[in-house]
């Protein structure tokens, strides 16, 4: 059923598909099962870190630390791993310091009623501060786990290939919809997004909820900071500058609401191929610089804002 | 009297907020299977007894026993798992869920762990069919009216309903059918043994339903009193402190009509939603609007107002024709529109009494032309005192108001802005009785200096006290219109029914 909530939702899987059939189109090579399984490997860490902040912007807030969260997991890892550590119980460390990190954010901007852009800039500049006491250096991970996952996956026909980073981007994206939507939790979360007051009074638990939603953030930006260590093979603190805007960004050209209350997980998927698309494009080009994908995903951004206010306001 | 059936028992119960003590002491005890009326002036702290019970709000001295134990609950959350389930004064449900995510929010079905859709939308359905409402319960709750939301409300806190049913004011924007099967649903949970507080505004109400009654003034309790007992006026003046004192007024015949300077003139004019209809209204000249909820009076504001466009026909003010395309255009052509839904398109929450009331009249002489301090304060004094708002001064935050007060602050902002046509929405929503009647006054008053006006009412006995004139609309169209001494609660009645 074509449903008048889902617009933003069509529009951006649209306009995916367009911009793939444009390159399809224009470059020999791009229109392949290659290309696209690449823009999955590419951007599967932004992918996870795009649905923490998609629960995050729905809530009604922004978590501005997820970038820094990357790095400072990348530089712990390979602080562990370089005392000896395996790999396996360094993961379980970072996830769970990650999650208390948001979680401690969350009680912040519920208990203390504070701007959670204030809270998670803050948060921003304590965890890539930490990071680079720990490390200033790009810290080396070698181990031969790393070899084994890295290498782990499946080929599929016409030399695509499905890797573990994005196995583990699509398994949490798939649990993120079910999160979203068919538990009590998602309707919480899209209820603080859409007025708060009237949540409190209808009985939703709004620190609960609120404490929840940042951890959940931060655990996300943990498992994107070790999925992004499958590339790097470093934990560098310097890793990952800027990826909370690019995570905006995404859920944004995703169709969610900025203001709270309104949008989709998987339209924050379409978001982030739609960004990848872009890159790919432009690097098939060859001619134009990389700052070029900047300005589209600048003029992109431009234009589904202008379209939510249009939509919002009728 | 026993006391076994006592179901909740509110002792000493104190609630101060900053420069205004707004509960003082109040006992207050209900019943197993009793409709308890909770009554008092604006103002006179219902709301905050309320969320003083049910957790919103920290009580500052005092005791709750619900069924023999002591219970503080922190937020109503808590308060729902205690089995007291409530529906609060504004309209609280969430705008961007859907309808049925609405009535189930907290409690939704679940299959394998997971929300099952398909079965809260069927419970939905046939939780609304219930109310008479048949609506696509999978869109979003913006897309219904004031109304609408109201009984959605109703529905889910009744749903909830384990051992304590509070509704503070539910029927304020409801038609007679709707307040009558909310009635018989109250009726029925009253048997089950469930005991029901009921907070209105409409005193024949209270008597329909109601087995006891407490009063409030002031934020102390007057008394409790047995419904069967107590008569109208000694209810009245109980709440008030004073008897009441009715004005009657004459009303503007139609002969008179034809000689007098005509103010609106709306020639067959239809919108998207609204048949092509006939309506005047000529200087001095209370026009009143009747008829059911979606019945289009709301939508003939909007018409005229400008907020939709005119399809065919034409709209004249003093004779010229009027093409808005936005509303200050409106209001500076000397109209002024007081909407239906406070929340949404009338308060600004943060800002005071002061800055609230003179909002449109800063928007009408521009933002350059300041008016000063010293004439914004007279202008709220005035009208604080004229419309017998409960506030200890005029710059508190309208949002530290009880609900029927800032209905009247809406109401000053309007009549400040000194306009020629005033098109009224439900303007005495939620509205005590007392200050209903100085608003009536009030208007009046204002008619004789040459304003006209148009208002769109549910309250039949109002029209008939101070409408010159009554249009009927039925069904997106105009089906009658009443008249100087026709004027009556059964003709118009009549009309709305289609006799
Ligand atoms: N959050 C608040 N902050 C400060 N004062 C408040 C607050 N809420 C209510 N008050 C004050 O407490 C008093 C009682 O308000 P309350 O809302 O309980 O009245 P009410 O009896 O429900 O009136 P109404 O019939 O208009 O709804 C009023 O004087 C109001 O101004
Ligand atoms: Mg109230």
């Amino acid at each position: 059923m074509l449903h008048k909530k889902f617009l933003p939702l069509y529009v951006t899987s649209l306009l995916f598909a367009l911009l793939f059939l444009a390159g399809s189109i224009q470059f020999e090579n791009f229109g392949t099962l290659r290309v696209f399984m690449n823009l999955f490997t590419d951007n599967a860490f932004l992918i996870i870190v795009a649905i923490g902040m998609t629960f995050v912007i729905l809530s009604g807030g922004i978590d501005l630390s997820v970038g820094s969260t990357i790095a400072l997991s990348g530089v712990i890892i390979g602080v562990l791993l370089e005392a000896g550590w395996h790999p396996l119980p360094a993961f379980a460390v970072v996830l769970v310091l990650g999650t208390l990190f948001g979680a401690v954010m969350g009680a912040i901007i519920h208990y203390y009623q504070l701007q959670p852009f204030i809270v998670t800039l803050a948060g921003m500049f304590f965890a890539r501060g930490l990071s680079s006491v720990i490390s200033e250096e790009s810290i080396p991970i070698m181990h031969e786990f790393y070899d084994d996952v890295a290498m782990f996956g499946f080929e599929l026909p016409g030399g695509a290939w499905l890797g573990s980073s994005t196995i583990i981007a699509l398994t949490v994206l798939v649990l993120a919809v079910m999160l979203a939507n068919f538990t009590r939790f998602g309707g919480r979360v899209y209820g603080l997004g859409g007025d708060t007051h009237s949540a409190a009074l209808m009985g939703v638990p709004i620190a609960r909820t609120t404490i929840a939603v940042y951890a959940l953030s931060s655990f996300l930006a943990a498992l994107a900071g070790i999925v992004f260590s499958f590339y790097t093979f470093s934990g560098y603190s310097l890793a990952a500058v800027g990826v909370e805007l690019d995570a905006i960004a995404a859920v944004v050209i995703g169709g969610t609401l900025l203001t709270g209350g309104y949008g989709y997980v998987v339209g924050t998927l379409f978001g982030v191929l739609i960004m990848g698309v872009v890159q790919t494009y432009i690097s098939f080009d060859g001619t134009l610089s990389s700052w070029w994908t900047k300005i589209v995903i600048g003029l992109l951004l431009f234009i589904f804002i202008a379209m939510q206010r249009f939509l919002v306001r009728r | 009297m026993t006391t076994d059936n006592t179901l909740l028992a509110l002792r000493g119960v104190d609630k101060v907020f900053p420069g205004v003590k707004a509960l003082n002491g109040v006992d207050f005890t209900l019943r197993k299977g009793e409709i308890h009326a909770l009554l008092g002036e604006n103002g006179a702290g219902k709301s905050t007894l309320i969320k003083v019970m049910t957790g919103v709000y920290r009580r500052d001295g005092g005791q709750i026993v619900l069924a023999d134990d002591e219970i503080s609950p922190a937020n109503t959350g808590e308060a729902q798992n205690l089995g007291i389930s409530t529906v609060y004064q504004e309209v609280n449900l969430l705008p961007n869920l859907s309808v049925a995510q609405n009535l189930y929010l907290g409690r939704e079905p679940m299959r394998f762990g997971l929300i099952h859709w398909r079965k809260m939308n069927r419970d939905a359905r046939e939780l609304l069919a219930g109310y008479d409402l048949d609506i696509d319960v999978t869109a979003p709750l913006t897309t219904y009216s004031v109304a609408i939301q109201q009984l959605i409300a109703i529905a889910r806190g009744v749903a909830m309903s384990a051992k304590v049913l509070i509704l503070d004011e539910p029927t304020a924007s409801l038609d007679a059918d709707e307040v009558a099967s909310l009635f018989n649903i109250m009726r029925e949970l009253r048997d089950k043994g469930i005991g029901i507080v009921f907070v209105t505004h409409f005193l024949d109400q209270v008597y329909a339903v109601c087995d006891r009654i407490t009063i409030l003034r002031n934020g102390t309790l007057v008394g409790e009193y047995d419904a069967a007992t107590l008569t109208q006026q000694q209810l009245v003046s109980h709440m008030l402190g004073k008897e009441l004192e009715k004005a009657v007024h004459e009303k503007v015949d139609h002969a008179e009509e034809q000689n007098r300077e005509k103010l609106l003139e709306v020639h067959s004019a239809s919108s998207d939603v609204l048949q092509p209809l006939n309506v005047s209204v000529c200087a001095g000249q209370v026009v009143g609007l009747a008829g059911l909820l979606g019945s289009g009076r709301t939508e003939l504001c909007r018409l005229v107002f400008g907020l939709d466009a005119v399809k065919e026909g034409e709209v004249k003010l003093s004779g010229n024709p009027i093409k808005f395309t936005n509303t200050r255009q409106a209001v500076l052509a000397g109209m002024g529109l007081c909407p239906e839904d406070r929340k949404r398109d009338g308060i600004f929450g943060p800002m005071s009494i002061r800055e609230n009331m003179i909002m449109a009249l800063q928007n009408k002489r521009g933002w350059w032309r300041y008016i000063p301090m010293k004439k914004q304060r007279e202008l709220a004094e005035h009208y604080v005192k004229a419309l017998r708002i409960a506030t200890s001064d005029i710059e508190k935050p309208i949002n530290q108001l009880s609900g029927g007060n800032q209905q009247k602050v809406i109401l000053a902002r309007w009549l400040a802005s000194e306009p020629h046509l005033l098109l009224l929405d439900e303007p005495t929503r939620g509205i005590d009785v007392g200050a209903h009647a100085e608003i009536i006054q009030l208007i009046r008053k204002l008619c004789e200096d040459g304003l006209g006006l148009l208002v769109a009412s549910s309250e039949l006995e109002e029209l008939v006290e101070f409408a010159d004139k009554v249009v009927v609309m039925r069904d997106r169209r105009k089906v009658a219109e009443v008249s100087g001494s026709d004027i009556s609660q059964q003709n118009i009645m009549q009309a709305i029914a289609g006799q």
